[in-house]
């Protein structure tokens, strides 16, 4: 048996490993085999490669970059768990880059050496894997930035005349020179154009996402994952390597899938998120001139409301993650427990900054998963419900999606907040919510509004509960 | 070298996209977000691609490019996998909750 068959089949039961780690996702009381069958995995995979002598020679390259790795990988796992999007998006960077620079020494060792290895199917493969490597290399690093609040990188959506234009004009010029170099991978000029394409690619993946505002970030995530695991796949092409090629897949279809979840929870259409934000409907923000008249509540009101419930539904939004305030909202949960109150947590899909967002947050502050109820499950339940807590979301639980054709949110699906008895909602300022439109269930006869940072008045409400307790 | 086996491969991808889409599509939706870190970490995959790369008697240029991708990859293997475990170590159902509680009846 050589060397090379027993790389291969370590190959294949990396690749078992794999699919088993992705299958004991599916609870969260078998998810952590799923972390440690993924070790093994990887594990294995990299024992397997390394250890083939008539190919690799230099070690202490190989050692030094591993080492490398741990120490700027083990910081980044220990990020807060509000900063959890922010890493996503880097690590997509990171994958992303790593595909466009195999894929770049590839041909150019190719180029400089033996030229029939570059075929047509195996330069389609090249170009495949360094666009999409080095677009999601820039837009995961633009996505990152964002998220993070970094300065110099806008937050708010930026969009110029002829945007879209321009956009599919580049991404056609890529297209013409790539499709050249695919036919011609060995002239003269065929390195400048490879250049020329790895410079678009870098170019179109900042364009991508500089009209992607806050709301968006779930799904333009889900899509970099998607794009980060097809450059893997493309790899696993140029390599003729079917380990890369199937763990890939695996992370291309998981993109995919959470990509179409989180179109259908905001109504947009899988086409027109899969190619960036184009044609996305800029929300104007609608305003009829009329003033209408919030009504607020004190926290000691609110307090005394919440005693009386039988059943509370708290809706976190991404104001809950700004402000902190999952472990507060956890004291809130003890103090109403307490008192015999059930208490759910109603999450949309699309909560947050990336998918699930919500779930991690409140699983960190130790509340237990069982609460944690999906829109779905808990809508047909939302007429029973005697107090909705409304926490730092907005758009999620806007009535205007039901029936306001008008309405840049049309058709999203929401949290029937507004069916429940009473609502509070938890608000910072009286400006709209991203999508720049007003609420009106802010507006409604049973809704009263609490402003202020989410973490001060739910730390409020405990503090008036607490005391009545005493 | 072994004969490029591109429909082979072609047929892997596609098989290996329908597990997927079959087993991620019953991943529990409270496990979204530690599903993308695990998935970021299983798509550094790559690093078998980067080691071969750097390690092998390239020019120097060439196995600088595959060092800084065998970097890359190999953070995202490490923070991949840790804080999928950290995220993961936090859903429980805590003692003393009744199992099975539920709004519906």
């Amino acid at each position: 048996m050589t060397i090379y068959t027993i790389t291969q089949l370590a190959y294949v039961v990396s690749a078992a490993l794999f699919i088993f780690a992705l299958y004991w996702m599916n609870d969260p009381k078998s998810a952590r085999w799923g972390v440690y069958s993924g070790v093994a995995a990887m594990l294995i995979a990299i024992l397997a490669t390394w250890a083939q002598p008539q190919i690799i020679i230099h070690h202490g390259w190989i050692v030094g970059a591993i080492i490398l790795g741990f120490v700027v990988g083990v910081p980044l796992s220990r990020v807060p768990l509000t900063a959890v999007p922010q890493r996503t998006a880097l690590s997509h960077a990171f994958g992303g880059l790593a595909a466009g620079l195999v894929g770049t020494a590839e041909y150019f060792l190719w180029l400089h050496g033996e030229q029939h290895n570059l075929t047509t199917f195996r330069m389609t493969a090249i170009i495949v894997e360094i666009v999409l490597g080095y677009l999601t290399f820039t837009g995961s690093l633009m996505a990152a930035g964002k998220l993070q609040g970094i300065k110099w990188i806008p937050q708010r959506p930026v969009t110029y005349p002829l945007q879209n234009v321009g956009n599919i004009g580049l991404l056609l010029l890529a297209l013409v020179l790539g499709v050249a170099i695919v036919m011609n991978p060995a002239e003269a000029w065929s390195s400048s154009v490879f250049l020329g394409i790895v410079g678009l690619s870098l170019v179109f993946g900042v364009l991508l996402i500089i009209p992607i505002g806050g709301a968006d970030m779930p799904t333009v995530i889900s899509i970099l994952n998607a794009y980060a695991g097809l450059s893997a796949v493309a790899m696993g092409f140029v390599l003729n390597n079917k380990l890369l090629i199937t763990a890939g897949a695996l992370d291309g279809s998981s993109g995919l899938i959470l990509s179409i979840i989180m179109c259908k929870a905001m109504n947009r259409s899988f086409v027109n998120v899969l190619f960036g934000a184009f044609g996305q409907v800029q929300a104007e923000a609608v305003s009829d001139g009329e003033q209408k008249v919030y009504k607020s509540e004190t926290s000691e009101g609110a307090a005394l409301i919440l005693e009386q419930a039988s059943l509370v539904v708290i809706i976190p939004g991404y104001g809950m993650a700004v402000s902190q305030a999952q472990h507060k909202v956890r004291e809130l949960y003890d103090q109403l427990k307490k008192r015999g109150i059930t208490v759910k947590f109603a999450i949309h899909p699309v909560a947050g900054r990336m998918p699930g967002h919500m779930n991690v947050l409140l699983a960190e502050a130790e509340i237990p998963y069982t609460d944690l109820v999906e829109m779905d499950e808990i809508n047909p339940d939302m007429p029973q419900c005697d107090v909705a807590l409304v926490l730092g979301a907005n758009d999620v639980v806007n009535p205007a999606a039901r029936y306001n054709k008008t309405s840049p949110i049309y058709g999203m699906p929401i949290i029937d907040a507004d069916k429940a008895k009473t609502v509070f909602a938890v608000k910072r300022s009286k400006n709209p919510g991203f999508a720049g439109i007003d609420n009106e269930l802010y507006f409604s006869d049973k809704t009263w509004m609490l402003f202020g940072d989410a973490k001060a008045v739910v730390g409020e409400l405990v503090k008036q509960l607490s005391l009545d307790t005493d | 070298m072994e004969q490029m086996d591109y429909i082979s491969m072609i047929f892997v991808f596609m098989l290996s996209t329908f597990i997927g889409i079959g087993v991620i599509g019953r991943v529990s939706r409270l496990l979204h977000t530690p599903l993308m870190s695990i998935t970021n970490a299983i798509s550094a995959i790559a690093v078998i691609g980067s080691i071969i790369v750097v390690g092998s008697d390239h020019p120097l240029p060439i196995r600088i490019l595959g060092a800084i991708a065998l970097f890359s990859s190999m953070t995202n293997i490490v923070s991949g996998f840790l804080i999928t475990d950290r995220m993961l170590k936090m859903f429980k159902v805590k003692p003393g909750i009744i199992k099975g509680e539920n709004v519906k009846k």
